[in-house]
């Protein structure tokens, strides 16, 4: 974060020590029940999972920030894309709904890019702003025409319980891959537009961009049912019912001590968190591999003198667009992997300042430019978010214990749960004074 | 008579809301180019100091009317304004002393500036959830219309209504008085000038004995100013919640942005750009469109695009200005 990357030596167990003191966080908030842990492996695991979501997009943002220098505030729009896979890939078919307006769908949206295609050609060819206005024009009115009927036969197909075009019923696993592709071409087209521009142009670029993504997922309601939300997307993992009722599971459960139940919740939860930490591995090896070659060392290159980079014939726009892409491919995982542990998509949900400026939080915590720094600060940072809603409460429940009840008590009682931002800030303003280069600094 | 109807139509919903948005977003873009042209970064915490000060307004005006002091016809609010505006200098001047001030010292990268901000930004919005919660607040009392549908409609004669609320013509004059106000200090009090000074060349500044210091905390209080006014206009004219004020910062940043970073003027232009084509893009002109031809049947509303989608609006001017004029239309800096 300073101006100066190159660090000085750093003690080599300063990580190790750090993720042990995370283990035993989330050890003591799975066994002991007292005012500031919850005692529950359920919940401890719960946290963990989000967390190590949490921790994709956190690495993620540390390829564009931490290795190539770029302020991506529309965090939440990748990962609201890369949150559509799920439903478009994994749900079943919508009975009517292809032909009531399929092909015709297909159509407005090939005439749109197409549009852009020829507006951009046109403009390159031949210097004239006004043919590529006219272009515009045009291809917008022929958009319009082919799409408006189509969306509304499509919303009109079932509007009570689908309204929507449906999926394509291929296993949840592979809309994964199919949310990180999509975020990827959304940051192409983002990236091609937007980063000759300088970094808090970018910033502020980017933020519109991911306001636009979330409110096209919020009123599209042909795409993913906009507000209405969609529901029960298929799960890779057990369902807790049919874990209940499997005998074998049941003595199972109680060799160990725990009700059905309660085991049922753990089971489907480590079976989450094996696939999660998979993606985490896969993703932290392929970025350490990337960063030990050459192309590693021309990224930071580029990030500590784009002038001498470009000097040398580095093509640094497109080197820009190339760690750009792949780190929003990385964000549309976690974007994927989200909804499908939720198993709920709902745009309303999708808030920056909880899906943007919550995981720049993590990053610079953690230590930008090193993807276990960023793990690291995405576990710990998603762990206080949700432990500094019980701890805030408690603790001014604490403090205004000795003032008579009345109006100021109870409202101090009530906003105690906004703590949280307050809280997140703080440690931000914090780290970025004290400890710039974050808990775990770059090698 | 259907020239004229169509004409009020527009100024009724279209001139009337953009001009009444684009005094808001200026006044906001003029605060965020302000702060960019001392103190050089883009201020992510804009919106949600202009969100703390309305708050504070707001509290302030509840007071008032508990002791029952109105301001009759007008808002209370505009009473209740300098209260606000000083709760939010001292919010801001404490924490660029304990926030920017350090990285100011340090001659740290503008990037690390934006994000210490987005550190103040989550700090001032959780202060403003904590002193006044997250729900919806009206706070404007006082006449509610200067001109009203059926009055106009008796007067005239057309079918077409005409609506002009206080609160709409409230937002241009003050905005009006406020801009006048800080351009004859920039451009006349010697103040003004070191400011300007300093924004143009910070080692020439310093050479002819300027105190960079006191340029600073002249802008933040400025800027608190600004915030404040911008924030409670904005919440007199729709209604007030934290939220919102996170969401005009792309609006406002567009604005600024589009006229030219720290360009005062720029802002002001970009305000009132940005605002007018949010609203005659996503306004459905179909309206208009029967008045001026009786016989055509248009197949849908003629609406460009949805109103969800105004921020989209800002932000593809955003892009198209800075494509072919990477810093505005009025020439603005760039660090």
């Amino acid at each position: 974060m300073s101006s100066n990357r190159q660090a000085a030596a750093s003690n080599p167990w300063r990580a190790p020590i750090l993720f042990a003191v995370l283990a035993v966080l989330f050890l003591l908030e799975g066994t002991v029940r007292n005012g500031m842990f919850s005692g529950s492996w359920n919940t401890s695991l719960a946290i963990l999972n989000m967390g190590l979501i949490s921790a994709i997009t956190a690495l993620g943002v540390n390829m564009q920030w931490g290795y190539a220098g770029l302020f991506n505030t529309g965090v939440v729009g990748f990962l609201a894309i890369g949150g559509l896979a799920p439903v478009l890939v994994s749900l079943p078919p919508v009975e009517g709904a292809w032909a009531a307006g399929g092909p015709r769908l297909i159509g407005a949206l090939a005439v749109g890019l197409g549009t852009l295609a020829l507006a951009k050609i046109a403009y390159t060819r031949t210097r004239r702003a006004w043919i590529m206005v006219l272009v515009l024009i045009g291809g917008f009115v022929a958009y319009r025409w082919l799409f408006d009927p189509a969306v509304t036969a499509i919303e009109a197909n079932d509007s009570a319980r689908t309204g929507n075009i449906g999926g394509l019923g291929l296993p949840v696993l592979l809309s994964w891959l199919v949310g990180g592709a999509f975020a990827a071409a959304a940051a192409w087209a983002v990236g091609k537009v937007a980063l000759g521009l300088r970094s808090d142009y970018l910033a502020i670029a980017t933020l519109g961009i991911g306001e636009i993504i979330v409110a096209v997922l919020r009123n599209e309601d042909w795409l993913a049912r906009g507000v209405k939300n969609v529901a029960a997307i298929p799960r890779p993992v057990p369902y807790e019912t049919d874990l209940q009722q499997n005998p074998a599971f049941v003595d199972f459960a109680t060799s160990w001590g725990f009700s059905a139940a309660e085991a049922s919740g753990i089971w489907v939860k480590l079976c989450y968190m094996s696939l999660f930490l998979v993606v985490l591995l896969l993703v932290i090896l392929l970025a350490e591999l990337a960063l030990k070659s050459p192309w590693g060392r021309m990224m930071r290159a580029i990030r500590d003198n784009e002038i001498a980079a470009e000097a040398m014939g580095k093509d640094v726009t497109a080197r820009h667009l190339q760690v750009f892409v792949l780190g929003s491919a990385v964000i549309g995982i976690a974007g994927a992997m989200m909804i499908t542990l939720d198993g709920l998509m709902a745009p309303n949900s999708y808030n920056p300042l909880r899906y943007t400026f919550l995981i720049w939080v993590m990053v610079v915590v953690g230590g930008s430019g090193n993807n276990w720094g960023a793990v690291l600060g995405a576990i710990l940072i998603w762990f206080l978010w949700i432990k500094v809603e019980v701890w805030g409460p408690n603790l001014i429940g604490a403090l205004v214990a000795p003032l008579p009840d009345g109006d100021i008590k109870a409202h101090l009682l009530n906003s105690a749960a906004h703590m949280r931002f307050i809280a997140m800030g703080l440690v931000l303003l914090l780290v970025l004074r004290f400890a710039p280069r974050g808990l775990v600094p770059e090698k | 008579m259907d020239i004229l109807n169509a004409l009020v139509a527009v100024l009724n919903f279209v001139f009337i809301p953009a001009a009444a948005y684009g005094a808001q977003l200026a006044l906001g873009a003029l605060g965020v180019t302000l702060i960019y042209a001392i103190l050089r970064f883009s201020n992510f915490a804009h919106g949600d100091t202009m969100a703390f000060g309305t708050a504070v307004t707001i509290l302030t005006t509840w007071g008032l009317q508990s002791l029952g002091v109105t301001l009759g016809v007008l808002p209370t609010a505009l009473l209740a304004l300098p209260v606000g505006i000083a709760a939010t200098a001292l919010l801001v001047l404490g924490t660029d002393r304990a926030v920017y001030r350090f990285y100011r010292a340090q001659k740290a990268a503008p990037i690390i500036f934006v994000m210490a901000s987005v550190g103040v930004m989550f700090v001032m919005n959780g202060l403003t959830r904590l002193i006044i919660g997250v729900d919806d607040q009206r706070f404007d009392d006082g006449a509610r219309f200067i001109i009203n549908v059926r009055d106009f409609r008796e007067w005239s004669g057309l079918t077409e209504g005409l609506a002009l609320r206080s609160t709409q013509a409230l937002t241009v004059i003050v905005t009006v008085i406020v801009c006048a106000a800080l351009f004859w200090f920039l451009n006349r009090t010697k103040s003004g000038k070191a400011m300007r000074a300093y924004s143009d060349n910070e080692d020439l500044a310093l050479l002819s004995g300027i105190d960079p210091e006191r340029v600073v905390r002249l802008t933040w209080i400025i800027g608190a100013g600004l915030m404040t006014i911008a924030g409670v206009l904005y919440g007199l004219d729709k209604s007030f919640r934290p939220f919102n004020y996170f969401q005009i910062l792309l609006p406002i940043f567009a604005a600024a942005i589009v006229g030219g970073l720290g360009n005062p003027v720029g802002a002001i232009a970009g305000g009132f750009l940005v605002a007018f084509s949010e609203v005659a893009v996503t306004y459905p002109w179909v309206k208009v469109a029967g008045y001026l031809f009786p016989d055509w049947q248009p197949g849908g509303l003629l609406q460009l695009l949805g109103t969800e989608y105004k921020f989209a609006v800002s932000f593809v001017i955003l892009i198209v200005v800075l494509l072919f004029r990477p810093t505005g239309l009025f020439r603005g800096k760039s660090v």
